[in-house]
């Protein structure tokens, strides 16, 4: 085999072809013979690489990654010249791009940590082969070898993996269960139903590194002798469908699903379950009636699904995120992964961070951070110097820390402990301007519509805190309002049936602890604080700085706003629905907002 | 529940009929087929009327009221036809208190229809939906399957107009 210090790709691509690729790869062949390159430089004919119709006919260089454009044979000797004889890249037939930036994920940031999240946006999804380069399908043939299931599974018990769907059950523990249940077929099924609004930490993966949680699953599946396996991803996720289904069917083509895989006799397949929009078939019992095709009505557990789950088999359920670390702690070892994080909550974490935060995005550190480490170190601090007021965690069955909770370490128990959950790691930061009583009814009408109606504390308890809670932010909150939210939210929380409505009253009691005065400044006051609850606020224009300029006229929804061009504009408050839209457009910060 | 066929019918189209009848044959042997034919009929055909809804039970030998639950529990399952083009205002954290609220004020002065209903033209349909997970682009709308990062108000009127000068040609 020979090596190349420069490998150039010519796309022959129908269209490029038609616009004169053949020329150009002859005059580059003929080319590099000419400079006695062609020893050197080695070309190569390949399927479209930009947009032929626009590109064509193009080349890439390696490894400089140049994308050179629109050539034709009388460019080669120029391009020859100066890119592998004098070693400088040609501008002129650069393919001048912006440059593609990712905004999730981005380079990593300080003290993140990247085990997860390990190959997103450097390999390509849809090749199978690019994961393999990244050591994937390693550990699946470490453990299908070199191991037997039940040493697959004291090596994730002895890495302290907790189940990162929310709760933190160890998964091992988990798998032990299911592998002890005598009855057969086993099956497997992993939770993409990620519902938590603001929480995409799973949709990246399953986008980008679909092959990560399909060797997880494969892995686990051997562990507890399951025989096939659901992902149940939920509906809004069409792209993470789509990447998952090519996935799976590359993956039986190179023989890691399907019959007798490594010639080991072991055999397990799987497939992707849309969901259709129901939040509550994040729940484990819930998720398995809707895999059933039924209601994704949650049932009460005992039975457990490891005893009794699909078809009444015996069924282990764990996230994305658990699945996807389990060919990393095989590959690196339970002690490798058993060294990050804190006593009781091992390993890294990745979080979604939302809200107003100079870094949003995805992020992935160890478990154990601080809190302060979080927002001002990876968040990169509060956005236009605004002031810290409270993060919410969770997600809406989550809870809120503030100031005073700054250096609270992020684990399972700390969080607890503040009033918080871990949740599937949804992170909002919020600031100064932000009403915290707005906060908790947004998250109840969110629960409230997705409580599937099967338990009446649940079904009709959040309908009642939601109606207290609207009626406080509309100013008509009553004296007695705080102590019923409080009685309700205890009786909600204790005989619910399922964890959405035993969590769903938490951002209301945990904004009632930190921030009752904010609730009485509206009940007693019939002011909000924040300035957001639109019943307790006016807009005016302030007549020093108005320009006159007529945006804020032309945006009104309700055309609420007067004045001539060049004069200072009023807001006429009667007709006002107190949308903020004038003070979003205008650009003189001329709007105001009273309580 | 009442089967008598309005106009418009996919069961009455026999191109329509010809696709509910392939999903049907080709999912109604896997264990658990019901969520997966509704998910392909909700895809192709873009609602699940209730006579396809008595049409599925009969095919799967089920009652009708079971197809029934399952379609009125899950929200992105229809039993009206939709516009067009379907706006979706995501009501994620993030897009909550990033704007949107404000944008669907804009969007009902634009379109002259609230949430979940449709223009008189069948051009568009507007709608709630939960987040789509593109919160680092909040506020976001989903323009049939086109996620739409950071609309302002006064942005919006473009993104209609746009549909409807594409929906003219």
């Amino acid at each position: 085999m020979s090596f190349y210090r420069s490998h150039i790709l010519v796309s022959v691509d129908p269209e490029c072809l038609q616009r004169g690729a053949h020329a150009v790869l002859d005059a580059l062949s003929d080319e590099l013979v000419n400079q006695g390159l062609i020893s050197e430089v080695q070309v190569l004919e390949t399927s479209r690489i930009g947009d032929p119709a626009k590109h064509g006919p193009d080349i890439i260089v390696y490894p400089e990654g140049a994308h050179y454009i629109n050539l034709s044979p009388e460019d080669i000797p120029l391009l020859v010249e100066e890119h592998f004889l004098k070693g400088r890249v040609v501008e002129k037939f650069l393919l001048q791009e912006k440059n593609i930036v990712d905004e999730e994920l981005g380079p990593p940031k300080p003290k993140e940590v990247r085990v997860i999240l390990r190959n997103c946006g450097k390999i390509d999804p849809h090749n199978i082969e690019e994961y393999i380069a990244e050591d994937g399908y390693q550990a699946l043939a470490i453990a299908l070898t070199e191991m037997v299931p039940w040493d697959v599974i004291d090596e994730v018990l002895n890495s302290g993996l907790r189940g990162r769907g929310g709760a933190g059950f160890p998964a091992a523990r988990k798998w032990q269960l299911c592998r002890n249940v005598d009855d057969s077929p086993k099956y497997l099924t992993c939770n993409a139903d990620e519902g938590d609004p603001g929480a995409f930490m799973n949709r990246r993966v399953l986008e980008s590194d679909p092959h990560s949680v399909i060797e997880g699953m494969i892995i686990g599946a051997y562990a507890i002798g399951a025989s096939y396996g659901y992902i149940y991803c939920r509906a809004e996720y069409p792209i993470a469908v789509r990447n998952l289904n090519i996935a799976i069917q590359q993956a039986r083509e190179f023989g890691f699903l399907g019959e007798n895989i490594f010639g080991t006799g072991f055999s397990f397949d799987l497939e992707v379950r849309m969901g259709a929009g129901a939040f509550v078939c994040g729940e484990e019992t819930a998720l398995i009636a809707s895999i059933e095709g039924k209601r994704g009505e949650p049932r009460p557990r005992p039975p457990f699904p490891a005893v009794s789950g699909v078809w009444g088999k015996p069924t282990n359920n764990n996230n994305v995120e658990t699945y996807a670390v389990v060919p990393q702690i095989i590959l690196n070892g339970a002690s490798w992964y058993a060294g990050m994080g804190t006593e009781t909550s091992k390993g890294t974490k990745t979080f979604a961070v939302a809200g107003d935060v100079v870094h949003t995005g995805l992020i992935e550190v160890p478990l154990g951070i601080t809190l302060r480490e979080l927002i001002f170190d990876v968040g990169g601090g509060i956005k236009d110097g605004k002031e810290f007021k409270a993060v919410q965690i969770g997600g809406p069955m989550g809870g809120c820390l503030t100031a005073e909770h700054l250096d609270y370490k992020i684990d399972y128990e700390s969080l607890i402990a503040a009033g918080a959950m871990m949740g599937s790691g949804g992170i909002i930061i919020m600031d100064e301007d932000t009403c915290m009583v707005d906060i908790a009814r947004y998250f109840m009408d969110f629960t409230q519509d997705e409580s599937c109606g099967k338990c009446t504390p649940c079904r009709i308890g959040t309908r009642r805190i939601l109606e207290i809670l609207e009626r406080i932010c509309e100013g008509k909150g009553e004296p007695d309002d705080i102590e019923k939210l409080e009685h309700l939210c205890r009786e909600v929380q204790k005989n619910s049936l399922c964890g959405l409505g035993q969590g769903a009253p938490n951002p209301v009691i945990s904004t009632l602890k930190l921030f009752r005065h904010e609730y009485e400044a509206h009940i007693f006051d019939k002011r909000c604080p924040a300035k957001v609850c639109r019943s307790l606020i006016d807009f005016e224009i302030n007549a020093e700085v108005c320009t006159g300029c007529t945006v804020c006229a032309r945006n009104c929804p309700v055309e609420a706003i007067e004045g001539e061009r060049r004069q200072v504009h009023t807001i006429d408050a009667d007709t006002c629905i107190r949308c903020g839209i004038c003070a979003q457009v205008c650009n003189f910060n001329a709007v105001e907002v009273k309580s | 529940m009442t089967t008598t066929l309005q106009e418009n019918e996919p069961l009455q189209i026999p191109a329509q009929r010809e696709i509910i009848d392939q999903i049907i044959n080709e999912q109604k042997k896997r264990p658990g087929a019901v969520m997966v034919i509704l998910n392909e009929l909700q895809n192709k055909i873009g609602f699940i009327s209730e006579p396809m809804q008595a049409y599925v039970a009969k095919q799967l030998r089920t009652s009708i009221g079971s197809i029934h639950g399952v379609v009125t529990f899950y929200s992105f399952f229809t039993t009206q036809p939709r516009g067009k083009h379907t706006i979706k205002f995501c009501m994620g954290t993030a897009c909550y208190v990033g704007g949107i609220p404000q944008l669907i004020d804009k969007a009902k002065q634009v379109t002259g229809v609230g949430l979940g209903e449709t223009t008189p033209d069948r051009l568009l349909t507007l709608e709630a939906c939960r987040c789509v997970g593109a919160c680092s682009q909040a506020p976001v709308v989903t323009i049939d399957d086109e996620v739409i990062g950071r609309v302002r108000p006064n942005k919006f009127p473009q993104l209609v107009n746009k549909l409807r000068v594409n929906n003219a040609h």
